[in-house]
């Protein structure tokens, strides 16, 4: 009898509180950014929250990128999925590929009857996350692209012009040969990323296919091709400067090696993503940097292209009540309006997704005073993308990254030669490619 | 409400008072190892949407697969390198101390400590002070031995560092039944070996060792577990099982497969060969430690 009483007293306060708390719709939203990326993340979500009444987005920060996307995923096997999940650009052929688990974002637009207008946004960050018939599946929202940094205080030591980063590899490679042979500094060049900056941007930079199907954008059935001439004279080029000292590789993945032999003036250059450019700027207080564009060879015909992106989109994972898909539609629209998207470019460094966001940083006055801000649009604005520089789209792409690394470290060790090791990328990649249909086809 | 003997009886007590731990190791242990048989048996996508059986194909792939070959490959490397090293630097250690009279306790404690240290704190440790960019030790190998330490390029580079990362959490935890293996050695069959003339090497060998079998026996069985199974964090920490898989061992292919590549199907197959290997393991020490025991 107590026990009821107690219980009927309980159910009704839980009520009480539940109908106070769906006065506003509460949108799950969970990110992969940490540090100061995570403020600034964040800062985003309260600045919406603070902007209407109806809506609370709450974010909630998961680790790494994979870490973040694998517990979205056991979330949604358990039925315990956010509203909002944050995936990294290889993620999306998974992502895509699981329609019954995702809203793509045009279809929530029209659903939920918001104001939405796909031209606004810049095509070469959106072209990477539409579908064949280019619609926008998700939302970008924290998008890079690679660029070249220089140390000016080496180049000036090196009788180099500081004002001139090199523009083609034959330059790259001969500026080294200057700097290592002066002794200016002990070593030439380095790269983070070599799976995306000296493969995938490499062959879009030379307009060379990464795969069929435009780079993987046409199906499922699709297969790699990054073992054209262009890309093994490349990776030939890179393994023999390595063996020669020029070049230093900075490890798998993100090349976590790499950031530090450039900011203690081992390496004079260094290509990494623009995002990184806050970074490099904080740790590079003794000299001063220059900014270019990526290196090219200047006997390909159309080179070069346009660089392609990388980073992170926002996808809506399928469950949500229609008030908390009608929330994310007006999250969306907030996030991608030219103020917000504007002072997020600004503040981190990665690229402004609408054309009107870039419009109002140079207005702002943004480019004139931080020089170096403005190459990643530029590069990825040069001509309008080919299929072989949308960008790429393949399944169980985390692995292939992967292999990418493993058969780069066989090519640096001396194993295996620049055709075996990128055709061995290739016939491992087509493998995983071939599974990943066997399990979505 | 019932009475208190339905719910106490002699019957129900001794399961009442077992449900705790039944549940405990339901939930946590039956449970999953059961989900994993069923999962070893299916390809599904990463979200589950759609899935079919494929009876034994999982494993079938697993041993036409050059990169699993490899991983058993690397696995026993590392397990034998690690286990020999690890047993062996801290047999030394504890025959050093045993020697030793009144320093011997403040060694024993110093000796501890680094197993208080957390497997992913001990391997950003070794990534520390072997990076080949920043670390102290490629700086040492270079300018005093010509040795141009990299273990994101040089396999076997890699291999010694997860070795000796590894081992050395190890160390302490061996160390410490050493010292407890030596401590119950009767001092007396050393002394009248002693004065019947034979010396500390021959000592060693003839009484010391054997008496200290089964001690060696059982920490050769938790040392073998120890790098099959809880190695992971160095390995993730320091080299993440490369480069190009020179280090990848089986557990931790385990991982890559599931968390990384999303494929559910393969990394529970794989999990279940762990485990079976780990029922081997355990068997084989209570069926072979525990007689050894009785010397």
């Amino acid at each position: 009898m107590k026990i009821r009483q107690i219980a009927t007293v309980g159910a009704v306060s839980v009520l009480a509180l539940s109908t106070q708390a769906s006065a506003q719709t509460q949108i799950d939203w969970w990110h992969a950014m940490g540090g100061e990326l995570g403020v600034a993340t964040e800062a985003v979500a309260e600045g919406f929250n603070a902007s209407q009444s109806d809506y609370v987005v709450v974010p909630s920060y998961r680790g790494s990128y994979t870490e973040t996307m694998t517990g979205a995923i056991a979330a949604f096997r358990a039925g315990e999925q956010p509203d909002i999940v944050q995936v990294f650009e290889v993620g999306t052929g998974t992502m895509m590929a699981a329609e019954g688990a995702i809203v793509p974002v045009y279809q929530l637009m029209e659903q939920t009857g918001a104001a939405f207008d796909q031209t606004a946004f810049l095509p070469a960050v959106v072209g990477y996350y539409t579908d064949p018939d280019g619609n926008m599946l998700s939302m970008p929202f924290n998008s890079s692209t690679p660029i070249f940094y220089y140390n000016k205080t080496v180049f000036e030591a090196a009788g180099l012009d500081p004002e001139q980063s090199p523009r083609t590899w034959a330059e790259v490679e001969a500026f080294s040969r200057q700097i290592m042979e002066s002794g200016a500094a002990e070593c030439g060049f380095t790269t983070g990323w070599v799976s995306w900056v000296q493969l995938e941007n490499f062959s879009a930079w030379h307009n060379q296919p990464i795969g069929t199907l435009q780079n993987g954008f046409g199906g499922l059935e699709t297969e790699m091709t990054v073992n054209g001439p262009i890309q093994v004279r490349h990776w030939e080029n890179l393994a023999r400067w390595e063996e020669e000292g020029l070049f230093r590789y900075g490890g798998p993945g993100g090349g976590a090696d790499a950031p530090p032999a450039f900011y203690a003036q081992q390496c004079a250059m260094y290509m990494n993503s623009s995002a990184s450019r806050a970074g490099v700027l904080n740790n590079t207080p003794d000299f001063e940097v220059g900014f270019g564009m990526l290196p090219y060879y200047d006997d390909v015909a159309g080179a070069p292209q346009n660089s392609i992106i990388g980073g992170a989109t926002l996808w809506v994972l399928s469950g949500g009540s229609d008030e908390e898909q009608a929330g994310v539609a007006a999250f969306f629209n907030y996030l991608s309006s030219p103020e917000v998207q504007a002072g997020w470019h600004q503040q981190t460094g990665y690229l402004p997704i609408t054309q009107a966001a870039y419009e109002l940083s140079t207005e702002q006055g943004y480019y004139e005073a931080n020089p170096g801000a403005e190459v990643s649009i530029q590069q990825m604005t040069m001509n309008a993308p080919t299929d072989n520089s949308r960008g790429l789209r393949f399944g169980n792409y985390v692995q292939i990254r992967t292999v990418i690394d493993e058969e780069f470290q066989r090519l640096l060790a001396g194993d295996v030669d620049a055709q075996g090791a990128l055709d061995a990328v290739v016939a491992r990649g087509n493998a995983l490619i071939r599974d990943f249909e066997d399990a979505n086809g | 409400m019932q009475t208190k003997r339905t719910i106490f009886g002699n019957k129900g007590l001794p399961y009442l008072l077992l449900a705790p731990q039944l549940a405990v190791t339901i939930i946590f242990f039956l449970w999953p190892a059961a989900q994993a048989v069923r999962q070893s048996f299916l390809r599904e996508d990463a979200f589950g949407l759609s899935s079919s059986f494929v009876g034994l194909r999982n494993y079938t792939r697993l041993f036409d697969n050059p990169e699993y070959l490899n991983a058993i490959k690397v696995t026993v490397v590392f397990s034998i390198s690690t286990v020999v090293l690890a047993l062996g630097v801290s047999l030394i250690l504890a025959l050093a101390v045993d020697r030793m009279i009144r320093s011997g306790r403040a060694y024993t404690t110093l000796l501890v400590w680094p197993y208080a240290v957390a497997p992913a704190v001990a391997g950003i440790l070794w990534w520390f002070i072997f990076n080949p960019t920043i670390g102290i030790m490629p700086y040492i190998l270079e300018n005093l031995f010509g040795y141009d330490w990299n273990h994101s390029l040089t396999p076997n580079d890699a291999m010694i560092l997860v070795v000796v990362a590894a081992a050395w959490k190890q160390i302490s935890y061996n160390f410490l039944f050493f010292v407890a293996g030596l401590q119950s050695i009767p001092t007396s069959l050393r002394e009248a070996a002693a004065i019947d003339g034979a010396g500390p090497v021959k000592r060693f060998w003839t009484i010391t060792l054997p008496l200290l079998s089964p001690t060696t026996f059982f920490l050769l069985v938790v040392n073998v577990v120890y790098t099959l199974f809880e190695t992971f964090a160095v390995i993730d920490a320091t080299t993440e099982g490369g480069p190009a898989q020179a280090t990848n061992i089986l557990v931790y292919k385990v991982f890559r497969d599931g968390f990384v590549g999303l494929d559910f199907g393969s990394s529970a197959a794989q999990s279940v060969i762990l485990m079976g290997l780990v029922i081997v393991l355990t068997v084989i020490q209570f069926r072979f430690v525990e007689r050894r025991v009785t010397y």
